[in-house]
C-alpha cells in the first residue's frame, strides 16, 4: 500500500535506495550527504535492506566500488556531496566510459575554500562534463520519484549511463516533508530486477575497459552522446509512465509553469523553481505575464524545450545558483547556446543568485522578475550578469 | 606439492600479447593463470598489464577483466567481490593484479581499505620497481641506488617494505613470490584461493627493460635476487612467519651469495660506488637478522 512518510530528504532518498532493491552500496561519509549513509547502514543492518554495504575510505574509492559492482552485473547505489563528488571526477568519466548504470544522489553544497557546507550547484555542475546524466529536484517528493526513475533510465539498453540525482543541501536535505511512497508491488513493477545483458562473466569473458586507440575511441564516444540524445525521449515517457501509478509527474525535461502566455519566463533550477513559482503567482496578481520554467534535467540539456519556450516569450531571465568562471551562469550559457540562429531571439538576462546557501526566497526572484520585465519593456537589457543581493 | 606435469596445458595468457621481450611480469601473469584456471575475475590498473594485453577489439587475456583506475585496485576489486556476493556466486575468485607504483605509491590507500574491510579477495602486486607503463620513473618500490629516467644519478632512498606493511593489517595470509621459482608461485596462489579475507602476494618481476640486462636473463635474475637475499621467499600465514625454500637454507649468511653479484649484472645500477654497494649489503644482512628472529619465534 502507498503511504505518506513525513522525513528529510536525506532519509527519502535511502528509502527510495530500498524500494529501488539496490543491491551494492559504497560511500563515504560527507555533510550533507551523511544522513543518506547513516540511514542506509541502519536499513542494511536491520535486514530491510538485502545488500552489500561497502564502508569504503574515501570517495573516489567508493565511484570505484560502484564501478566493479555493476561491472560485475548487479543493481548499485553511492551518494555524496561537494569535495566527495569532486574527489570522485576521474572515476566519473571512467563509470560513464564503461557505460554502468550507477545513480548517485548528489547533496549540492558549493566548494570550499572557505570550508562552507551550505547549497549552491558548484560542485555538481563542475561535473556536467562527466557524462552522466543529471537530475536537479525541486521537492523531496521529486527526490524519491526521481531516484527509482533514475535506475529505470540508466539500465535502460539506449542508455546504459550513470546518473546523479541532484539535491541542495539543507533546503532539501535536511528538511522535513510529506512523500507519498508507491506500494513496494508498483515500483517492483515498474521497476524489475537489474538484468545486464553483459557482466564480467567467468563464462562469456570479455575485457572491460581496455585500451582503445584512435581507430576506435571516437566512436565510443559517439555511442554515449547517442545514449544521451536516446535520454532526452525517455525521460519524459518514464516520467508520465511513473506518474500513472504514483500519482506525480514531474515535468520531463522541463517543468512548465504558466509559460503558456508568458511574455518574461524565468529559467531555473531546483528548489529556485518552486520558490519562483510563488513570486510568479504574486507577479501574476499585479498583472505581469510571467512565468517559470524549472530546468529539471541539465544532462542531456533540454535544448529543444528551451527553442519552444523562447518561441513565445520576449524575455528570459535565468537564475543560476552557480558560475563558470570567466563566463556566466552555466543555465544562462547553454540557454543563449541553445537560441543561437533561431528565428525568435528574446532578450535574456542571467542572475548569480544563492551562491554558498545564501537564501534566495520569492521574494528575491519578485525582485528579479521586476528588473527584468523593466528591461523587456525598455527592449534592452542593461547587464549581461546581475548578482543578485552583493554586499557592495 | 605442485609438479609442472600436473599443471593445466590451457593457457589463458594467449599469444600475441605485447609485452617485450623477457618480460617478468607477462611471466608471473602466465603462471597466475595457470595457478588459477580461468574461474577468476582480474582487477587491472593501470600498469604495464593493462598494455600487455593489446588493444580493443583483441586481448590476450582468456578471462574476464575490469581495467581500472591506477590508485582504485582494492576499491573496485570490493564492489566485483561484493557483486558476486549478492549474486550468490561462490566458485569465482576475484584478482586484483597491480604494479608497483599501483600499489606502493598512488594505491595504497585503496589497498589498505580492502584488507582493512576483510575483502575476500587476492591482491597480487607484481614489482617490478619502477614506473614501466611510462617508461621507468621511480616509485616508492625503486631500490636504494637504482637509476631511473627520473632518479638519473639513482634513488637516494629505500624501497618501502610492503609485505610488512600489508602484515600491519593482520590479513591472514602473506606471500612473497618470484617467477624464477614457479612451484612456490603456484602453490602460494593455490594457497591464497583457500583462505578466506585478503590476501596479499608481492612478486618480484625483474624487467629487462627498467633494469638494463639482457632479455634472456630475467629468470637468472630472479634467481640471483633470491641467492643473494635481496629478495626472501616467505609467507605470513595468520600472522606465522616462515620462510621458503630456498630462501630458508640462506640464514647463515655464508651461504648467500653476495649482493653485489646481483647489482653488478644491472644497467640500472652502473652508478653504485663500492660505499653504495656496501650500504646495500648490509641492509640486507639487517633484514635477515630480522627473518631469521622471525623464523626462529614460530
Ligand atoms: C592518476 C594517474 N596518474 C598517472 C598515470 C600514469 N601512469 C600510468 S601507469 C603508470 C605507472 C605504473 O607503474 P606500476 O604500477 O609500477 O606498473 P608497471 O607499469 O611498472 O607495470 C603511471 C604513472 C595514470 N594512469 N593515472
Ligand atoms: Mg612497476
Amino acid at each position: 500500500m502507498a503511504q505518506t512518510v513525513i522525513d528529510t530528504a536525506n532519509h527519502i532518498v535511502a528509502y527510495a535506495a530500498k524500494a529501488a532493491r539496490v543491491q551494492v552500496i559504497a560511500a563515504y561519509p560527507i555533510t550533507p550527504q551523511t544522513s543518506i549513509v547513516e540511514r542506509i547502514a541502519e536499513l542494511v543492518e536491520s535486514g530491510e535492506l538485502n545488500a552489500e554495504y561497502i564502508r569504503v575510505e574515501s570517495e573516489h574509492s567508493a565511484m570505484a566500488a560502484c564501478i566493479g559492482a555493476a561491472a560485475a552485473g548487479v543493481r548499485t547505489f553511492t551518494a555524496t556531496s561537494a569535495h566527495g563528488l569532486v574527489l570522485m571526477h576521474e572515476a566519473l568519466h571512467w563509470a560513464s566510459g564503461s557505460r554502468l548504470p550507477i545513480v548517485m544522489p548528489v547533496v549540492n553544497r558549493t566548494l570550499g575554500p572557505g570550508w562552507n557546507i551550505w547549497a549552491d550547484y558548484t560542485d555538481s555542475l563542475s561535473q556536467r562534463d562527466t557524462g552522466w546524466i543529471q537530475f536537479y529536484c525541486a521537492d523531496n517528493q521529486e527526490v524519491f520519484d526521481t531516484t527509482i526513475q533514475a535506475y529505470k533510465l540508466c539500465e535502460d539498453e539506449r542508455i546504459l549511463l550513470p546518473v546523479m540525482v541532484c539535491l541542495e543541501a539543507f533546503i532539501l536535505s535536511h528538511t522535513y516533508m510529506p512523500v507519498k511512497i508507491p506500494a513496494q508491488e508498483k515500483i517492483d513493477e515498474f521497476l524489475p530486477p537489474y538484468k545486464p545483458k553483459w557482466f564480467l562473466d567467468v563464462d562469456n569473458p570479455f575485457s572491460l575497459a581496455n585500451i582503445v586507440t584512435p581507430e576506435y575511441y571516437m566512436e565510443f564516444r559517439y555511442m554515449l552522446q547517442e545514449a544521451m540524445e536516446n535520454a532526452k525521449q525517455l525521460i519524459p515517457e518514464i516520467d508520465k509512465e511513473y506518474g500513472k501509478f504514483s500519482g506525480f509527474e514531474h515535468g520531463g525535461l522541463v517543468e512548465k509553469y504558466k509559460c503558456e502566455d508568458a511574455d518574461l519566463i524565468l529559467l531555473t533550477m531546483g528548489t529556485m523553481g518552486t520558490e519562483a513559482k510563488i513570486a510568479v503567482d504574486n507577479l501574476r496578481n499585479e498583472g505581469l505575464k510571467v512565468g517559470v520554467a524549472r530546468v529539471r534535467v541539465f544532462r542531456p540539456f533540454p535544448k529543444e524545450e528551451i527553442r519552444k519556450l523562447a518561441e513565445n516569450a520576449q524575455m528570459l531571465a535565468v537564475i543560476d545558483r552557480g558560475i563558470s568562471f570567466g563566463m556566466e551562469g552555466f543555465l544562462a550559457e547553454e540557454t543563449k547556446a541553445s537560441l543561437y540562429d533561431q528565428k525568435n531571439q528574446p532578450l535574456i538576462a542571467g542572475f548569480i543568485a544563492g551562491l554558498g546557501g545564501r537564501d534566495v526566497t520569492f521574494k528575491t526572484i519578485g525582485k528579479i522578475a521586476k528588473k527584468s520585465s523593466e528591461w523587456m519593456r525598455a527592449g534592452r537589457v542593461e547587464k549581461e550578469t546581475v548578482w543578485v543581493d552583493l554586499r557592495e | 606439492m605442485v609438479s609442472i606435469k600436473e599443471l593445466s596445458k590451457e593457457e589463458y595468457l594467449l599469444k600475441g600479447h605485447i609485452a617485450c621481450a623477457g618480460c617478468g611480469p607477462a611471466i608471473s601473469l602466465r603462471l597466475l593463470f595457470k595457478a588459477l584456471g580461468n574461474k577468476v575475475i582480474l582487477v587491472v590498473p593501470a600498469c604495464c598489464s593493462s598494455v600487455i594485453p593489446g588493444p580493443y577489439p583483441f586481448t590476450s587475456f582468456a578471462v574476464p577483466v575490469q581495467n581500472m583506475l591506477f590508485e582504485a585496485t582494492g576499491a573496485t576489486a570490493s564492489g566485483v567481490v561484493a557483486a558476486l556476493r549478492q549474486r550468490d556466486i561462490k566458485d569465482v575468485t576475484v584478482v586484483g593484479w597491480a604494479g608497483d607504483g599501483g600499489t606502493f605509491d598512488i594505491g595504497i590507500q585503496a589497498l589498505s581499505g580492502a584488507a582493512e574491510r576483510e575483502t575476500d579477495f587476492i591482491y597480487i602486486c607484481y614489482d617490478n620497481e619502477a614506473y614501466g607503463n611510462t617508461g621507468v620513473q621511480r616509485s616508492g618500490a625503486t631500490p636504494y641506488g637504482a637509476w631511473t629516467t627520473t632518479t638519473p644519478t639513482g634513488k637516494k632512498e629505500r624501497k618501502k617494505d610492503i609485505a610488512f606493511i600489508m602484515a600491519a593489517h593482520r590479513i591472514p595470509y602473506i606471500a612473497t613470490a618470484c617467477p624464477s621459482y614457479p612451484i612456490d608461485f603456484i602453490e602460494k596462489i593455490r594457497k591464497a584461493k583457500e583462505i578466506k579475507g585478503t590476501k596479499f602476494i608481492h612478486i618480484l618481476a625483474p624487467c629487462p627493460t627498467g633494469w638494463r640486462y639482457d632479455t634472456s636473463k630475467t629468470v637468472e635474475m630472479g634467481r640471483l635476487a633470491v641467492r643473494t637475499g635481496v629478495w626472501t621467499l616467505f609467507e605470513i600465514e595468520h600472522g606465522k612467519f616462515k620462510l621458503n625454500p630456498p630462501s630458508s637454507r640462506l640464514i647463515d649468511r655464508a651461504k648467500r651469495k653476495p649482493v653485489k653479484e646481483y647489482l653488478t649484472l644491472q644497467g640500472r645500477f652502473r652508478k653504485l660506488t663500492e660505499v653504495d654497494i656496501e650500504k646495500t649489503q648490509k641492509w640486507v644482512d639487517e633484514d635477515w637478522e630480522r627473518y631469521r628472529k622471525l623464523a626462529s619465534n614460530q
